[in-house]
């Protein structure tokens, strides 16, 4: 393994100890497992526990809403905080980012307000905000798809000589997607400013990492592309915001796309309607509960005394506002226009769908007749 | 994005009227929507050096340089995936998908995303690109180069597909397809790519989503598109030699479905038939029949015919002339009618 340290990441593998710049203790990491990153400074660290204590509260009040009816289906990234917030937190506001849906939290640190992360859970339309205004592409249901787009405006970026990045959220699943494969290589012929983050949460549904894949570690399929590929603690808030950000700049340089493995665990089940009992004990879950990434920053925050009880209790408050807003924006009467379903197929009319709408809209008039009208 | 706005037309020299195919047509119309529009941009499988295997990219390279039409790797989910970004950016790509049954790794990508995107995102983000799809059979291809897709396509609302069956229609349509804001699906039928008119550069012929009547006949409808216009054509010559005058309309337009221009000649003729090479069972031809007794059921002498191809996997070179619906195999069907109450 010495042998290859001086070679350029795109022709060694990485370790397969995942790079950690703070351990599970909340020690800063010396030495070689730090991959050569610096610690972020303490206030980017305080911002990214903050931004991660509120998108632990979001995440919680969310799922309670999704027991409670409100919402159709909700897919919780808890325990996947530091991945979803240290990977959107080193974008600049003039990048592109890519989310599945299991970012929601990513969004809400993207500046997305919760209703409108929640319109496509709720079930009012397959998606609720504003993409070019936020830079963000709308969540992606089919695995991996999302990643091609990224990869195709990051080109089109390059092509225009805007110097920005575009980064495409993927999950261990997806990595056996053909689309996954095509989008890396693409980015890697082409060179295009994308970062590919892949949460290795373990699971797909209820499908182990061990059945997608035989290779050592997901972030060895990089070398293969010839990209750079990094192997992360995904717990491990410092090392994916530090890592993430170095492969920001690399790509908005013109220096070319960066695989990045974040390994973390699925807390909770896939979406609500999901049983995981059913395929893992609950003594792996408890061993992951003791690797939580906000405990681990914690630690390490408290040890440095930058994080005392007024900004605890700052915190928890803003973290508290953001559930309570969450919860009245759920609990208000969701705004749906059944006409509105033939207004965005096309930009140009089609007299076939201005005819459905006459009679969906005949359909509703009737229906607002008074009773004892004749059926 | 301010060098968008900069672009300024490039004026588009007209030739003298000559032979043109419908191949060179083509690659006029995506010289002069290059040159116009520098949003365009063309990439694909060897339409870079090698101008495309049908040559319908020849010289573009030469011209715009590889960053405006480039080879792209050989896998069609990332073409079309890459190009759905690159349109969410505001580029205007026309990728090619060199044959049909290619296009099938970029299904998932065209009904999952390009189909759907503007209505998932209420028109915030459009899609203004253009799949080109060499298509259909009688070229002597081996298996997978010959077949016919459109009902895939024409099935998934959110695409727009369109079929020139003649090299004036080829060149208007695909410049109208590029400056569309929605997604359209170009299908080219290669039997026809090498076709020839006398015909001057640059031309505008009717709006790409109206079917044309390209003969007027008093007994019978014909509907074809693409390949078999010629067909019908064909057999509308034959048949007027025996005293029956068929009415000949080239769709065009596959989604939307111009059903002004064909109920009004189905009236007028009350004998309709439907001709294509793809399979009948579930076809595009299954849709046109019921449609147009739909609309014109009291108007009709006679049930709508589907002529097409059996339903059978594309047969081999030697075999696809028993397959292929032909002048005569169209005749044959109308005169199946009961032509005593006429």
């Amino acid at each position: 393994m010495s042998l290859n340290v001086e070679l350029p990441p795109t022709r060694t593998l990485p370790p397969e100890k995942p790079l950690r710049l703070l351990d599970n203790a909340g020690h800063a990491v010396t030495g070689r497992d730090t991959g050569g990153f610096a610690l972020p400074d303490l206030a980017t660290l305080v911002e990214l526990y903050r931004r991660m204590v509120i998108a632990r509260r979001f995440d919680v009040q969310v799922t309670a809403l999704t027991r409670q009816g409100r919402l159709a289906t909700y897919p919780s990234a808890l325990g996947q905080e530091a991945c979803e917030i240290g990977a959107v937190s080193a974008l600049d506001a003039d990048d592109w980012l890519f989310p599945t849906y299991r970012e929601s939290v990513a969004l809400l640190t993207r500046g997305i307000d919760p209703a409108e992360i929640l319109v496509s859970f709720r079930g009012d339309w397959h998606n609720g905000y504003d993409q070019r205004a936020h830079r963000t592409a709308a969540q992606a249901t089919p695995l991996a798809t999302q990643a091609l787009h990224a990869v195709g405006l990051g080109h089109a970026a390059r092509l225009r000589h805007d110097p920005i990045a575009t980064l495409a959220f993927l999950g261990d699943g997806a990595t056996s997607e053909g689309d996954a494969h095509e989008a890396f290589n693409f980015a890697a012929v082409w060179q295009t400013p994308t970062v590919f983050l892949v949460q290795n949460n373990q699971y797909a549904i209820s499908v182990p990492l061990s059945r997608q894949t035989h290779a050592r570690t997901l972030a060895d399929k990089a070398v293969g592309y010839g990209m750079p590929g990094y192997h992360v603690d995904g717990n491990d808030v410092a090392a994916v915001y530090a890592v993430t950000r170095a492969a920001v700049e690399r790509a908005r340089a013109g220096l070319g796309p960066t695989f990045i493995e974040g390994v973390t665990y699925r807390v909770e089940s896939h979406t609500n309607s999901d049983d995981p009992t059913r395929y893992r004990q609950q003594r792996e879950v408890e061993h992951w509960k003791r690797r939580d990434p906000i405990e681990r920053l914690e630690k390490y925050l408290v040890s440095e005394g930058a994080l005392g009880d007024a900004l605890r209790e700052e915190i928890t408050e803003a973290a508290e506002a953001l559930a309570a807003r969450t919860r009245a924006a759920m609990s208000a009467e969701a705004e749906i226009s059944p006409l509105e379903l033939f207004d965005h197929v096309y930009a140009s009319p089609r007299r076939q769908l201005a005819e459905q709408r006459e009679r969906l809209a005949a359909e509703l008039a009737a229906e607002l007749e008074p009773s004892g009208a004749e059926r | 994005m301010s060098a968008l706005a900069e672009a300024a037309p490039a004026p588009e020299a007209s030739t003298a009227p000559g032979p043109v195919t419908m191949a060179a047509a083509l690659n006029r119309a995506l010289r002069d929507a290059m040159a116009e529009d520098d949003r365009v941009v063309v990439y694909g499988e060897d339409v870079g050096p090698l101008g495309g295997v049908f040559r319908v990219t020849d010289g573009l390279q030469a011209e715009f340089g590889d960053e405006r039409i480039w080879d792209s790797p050989l896998a069609e989910s990332g073409i079309v995936g890459t190009a759905v970004g690159m349109a969410m950016y505001g580029l205007r790509p026309v990728v090619e998908m060199q044959f049909d049954a290619f296009s099938y790794p970029a299904f998932e990508q065209i009904v999952s995303h390009v189909a759907k995107m503007r209505n998932r995102t209420k028109g915030r983000l459009q899609l203004p690109m253009v799949i080109r799809i060499p298509c259909a059979g009688a070229i002597g291809g081996v298996e997978h180069h010959s077949d016919s897709s459109e009902a895939y396509w024409t099935a998934t609302p959110g695409l727009t597909v369109v079929t020139p069956s003649n090299p004036a229609d080829a060149y208007s349509m695909l410049r109208e397809a590029i400056a569309s804001d929605d997604p359209v699906v170009f299908m080219e039928p290669k039997s026809r790519y090498w076709a020839k008119a006398e015909l001057a550069l640059p031309v505008t012929t009717a709006p790409m989503d109206r079917a044309l009547v390209l003969r007027e006949g008093t007994d019978v409808t014909l509907l074809a598109y693409g390949p078999t216009v010629k067909t019908a054509l064909d057999a509308a010559d034959a048949a007027a030699s025996e005293d029956l005058s068929i009415e000949v309309i080239d769709l065009r337009s596959l989604s939307p479905f111009d059903d002004e221009t064909v109920s009004a000649s189905v009236r007028k003729t009350s004998r309709a038939a439907v001709i294509h090479e793809a399979a009948q069972f579930g076809g595009y031809g299954a849709e046109v029949a019921a449609r147009v007794t739909e609309r014109n059921f009291h108007w009709l002498a006679e049930p709508v015919l589907r002529i097409a191809g059996f339903d059978i996997p594309y047969p081999s070179p030697k075999l696809e002339s028993f397959h292929l619906p032909t002048a005569d195999r169209v005749l044959h069907a109308l005169a199946g009618w009961n032509w005593d109450l006429a």
